[in-house]
């Protein structure tokens, strides 16, 4: 049996205030869904909802085929979950803490320590692993618990920001983790770092208000952005103005923006038409003219741009839990 | 119920891995020490018994009991380690029972402690030990019913104290409803039966009429379903209202 989630127009109220606002969706084994939006969209409400921890007011959830809210119990030993904030108990050890929830999943003898031993090694926490979770810096305690998320080896795994409070190293350490799961697991992530879809997710989705906005690939994403495919090119302030004109007179660009620039270079942003991509037309036409070009790159923060179009037109509503 | 064990163990390792557990069972036994000996006055009285010792329990337990009871669910709420726990393969009622053998485990290592005072009893004259015994039941049974009362407002908040105040406020009231000023408001002019019901709510009713060394059916299942309701009501403002 393939992993998989099934969402069917999920909604939670919370008194006056709609948290969620029918969502529906279907993620498969061997997806990493990324969930993106601004804070208090209704992510947390969504992924709390899909392990059975906060009951819809309507709407289903089904969990490789269970429903959440008629056979929790089923549902909840298939998953996996790292819920906002990583809590765990202060006044336990790291290895206390999984030993225990190793005895609840059902594992006995043995196996508890090999589980706990091999989670502990999937999330780096050799050498900590007797000292009070209290103690433990930011990062450890979100290491601990992601081991807790993964003991069980689940098919179906939802994370509540799981890089957040990480160091650059860790972080890359966790997405290189969520990468090897992937092939056999439905992962569901949220998080608010746009690169971080880019390093990890093969689909995303945008929430904002409660609502599900926008839902594909992360490039099929990044190619909503008015700005997707335009190409920064950096040169000498002189020959710029020149540049500009001969620039726009390329077939296919929109438009050629005039950015700042450093150490006398400007920088002009030419913006193509939906769909194209001039890189290789404007590099031709730049040897062509002998410009001084000091650089020549796709521009970045497209899908923050898509992310930041998409968000800011729905009115946001705020303190969702 | 190999889950209620995991929970039991958890819960009951959290008491012991502070200093908690240790002040507790130290103010516990220095406390009945203190009323046994000199409010009690168990040597002035000349009688081999314990009666003075059992007699403070209700007293004892309604400040002592609460500060064991306050932080199985309120502490949960605060870590957020509740998020967790629920998301685990558990039913409410698996953790609620867990929770509350472990602070019922407890409190009778706390009552095991006072065991040497058994011991003293008998070696300074000839006690009716099957008194004593059914005694130190009954102080199980009615702790429990406090830990269940207790457990049930922890769950209710997310602030110890709170649920601290709330519990000693509740258990209060049911210790009361037996106290001769509370019976004597309703004798005058309430019937018969509602006097007996006041009456018969009451730890302290139930409580003494096990300490005279009668275990009555009756009051064993007073405390039984007093402790059995409380923890029913927990399982349900847990289920209600888990994520607030």
């Amino acid at each position: 049996m393939t992993a998989s989630i099934e969402i069917q127009g999920l909604t939670r109220r919370f008194g006056p205030f709609t948290a969620v606002d029918n969502v529906s969706f279907r993620v498969q084994s061997g997806e990493v869904l990324g969930f993106l939006g601004p804070n208090g969209a209704g992510k947390s409400t969504t992924m709390k909802m899909i392990t059975g921890f906060l009951s819809p007011t309507s709407g289903k959830v089904s969990v490789c085929g269970h429903d959440v809210e008629q056979q929790p119990r089923a549902a909840k030993r298939l998953l996996g979950y790292l819920p906002e904030g990583a809590p765990a108990y202060p006044d336990m050890t790291p290895d206390g803490f999984l030993s225990f929830v190793a005895g609840i999943r059902g594992f006995r003898g043995a196996e508890v320590g090999q589980r706990v031993q091999r989670a502990a090694e999937l999330a780096d926490l050799r050498g900590v692993m007797h000292q009070r979770i209290e103690t433990l810096s930011k990062g450890y305690k979100r290491r601990v618990g992601l081991a807790q998320a993964i003991l069980h080896d689940p098919p179906v795994l939802i994370m509540d920001e799981p890089t957040d409070g990480l160091d650059p190293n860790q972080k890359h350490e966790v997405r290189g983790l969520i990468r090897t799961m992937a092939r056999d697991k439905v992962i569901v992530l949220s998080t608010h770092i746009l690169e971080e879809v880019q390093a990890v997710c093969t689909r995303a989705i945008i929430i904002a208000a409660g609502r599900l906005l926008l839902d594909g690939t992360p490039s099929e994403l990044e190619a909503r952005s008015p700005l997707h495919n335009a190409v920064a090119v950096e040169l000498a302030a002189g020959s710029a103005p020149r540049a500009r004109e001969e620039l726009a007179a390329l077939s296919g660009v929109l438009r050629v923006d005039v950015l700042e620039g450093q150490d006398g270079l400007l920088r002009l942003r030419v913006v193509p038409a939906r769909g194209t991509n001039l890189t290789v037309e404007i590099a031709r036409l730049a040897q062509g003219k002998g410009w001084q070009v000091q650089g020549l790159a796709l521009e970045r923060e497209r899908l923050e741009e898509v992310f930041r179009q998409v968000t800011t037109t729905v009115p946001v509503g705020e303190g969702a839990r | 119920m190999s889950n209620v064990l995991c929970i039991m163990r958890r819960e009951l390792a959290g008491y012991f891995a502070t200093p908690v557990a240790y002040v507790f069972l130290v103010i516990f036994l220095v406390l009945a020490g203190v009323l046994t000996f000199q409010l009690g006055g168990l040597l002035a009285s000349g009688q081999a018994d314990l009666q003075s010792f059992f007699a403070f329990h209700p007293w004892l337990y309604m400040f002592l009991v609460p500060a064991i009871s306050m932080r199985l669910w309120a502490e949960e709420r605060k870590q957020g380690t509740i998020e967790v726990l629920l998301t685990l393969p558990l039913s409410v009622g698996e953790v609620v029972l867990g929770k509350f053998l472990a602070a019922w485990v407890f409190t009778g290592i706390a009552l095991l402690l006072t065991v040497p005072l058994w011991v003293t009893v008998n070696w300074l004259g000839h006690p009716d030990n099957g008194v004593i015994f059914a005694s130190y039941v009954g102080s199980l049974l009615m702790a429990g019913g406090y830990l269940a009362v207790g457990a049930c407002f922890s769950a209710l908040t997310r602030n110890q104290v709170v649920a601290f105040v709330l519990t000693v406020m509740v258990c209060f009231l049911f210790v009361l409803a037996g106290m001769p000023p509370v019976l004597g408001a309703f004798k005058g002019w309430a019937p018969q039966g509602l006097v007996q019901a006041v009456a018969s709510i009451s730890f302290l009713t139930h409580f003494d009429a096990i300490t005279k060394g009668i275990i009555d059916l009756r009051d064993l299942v007073f405390f039984i379903s007093m402790i059995a309701f409380w923890l029913f009501a927990n399982a349900i403002v847990i289920d209600l209202r888990k994520a607030e």
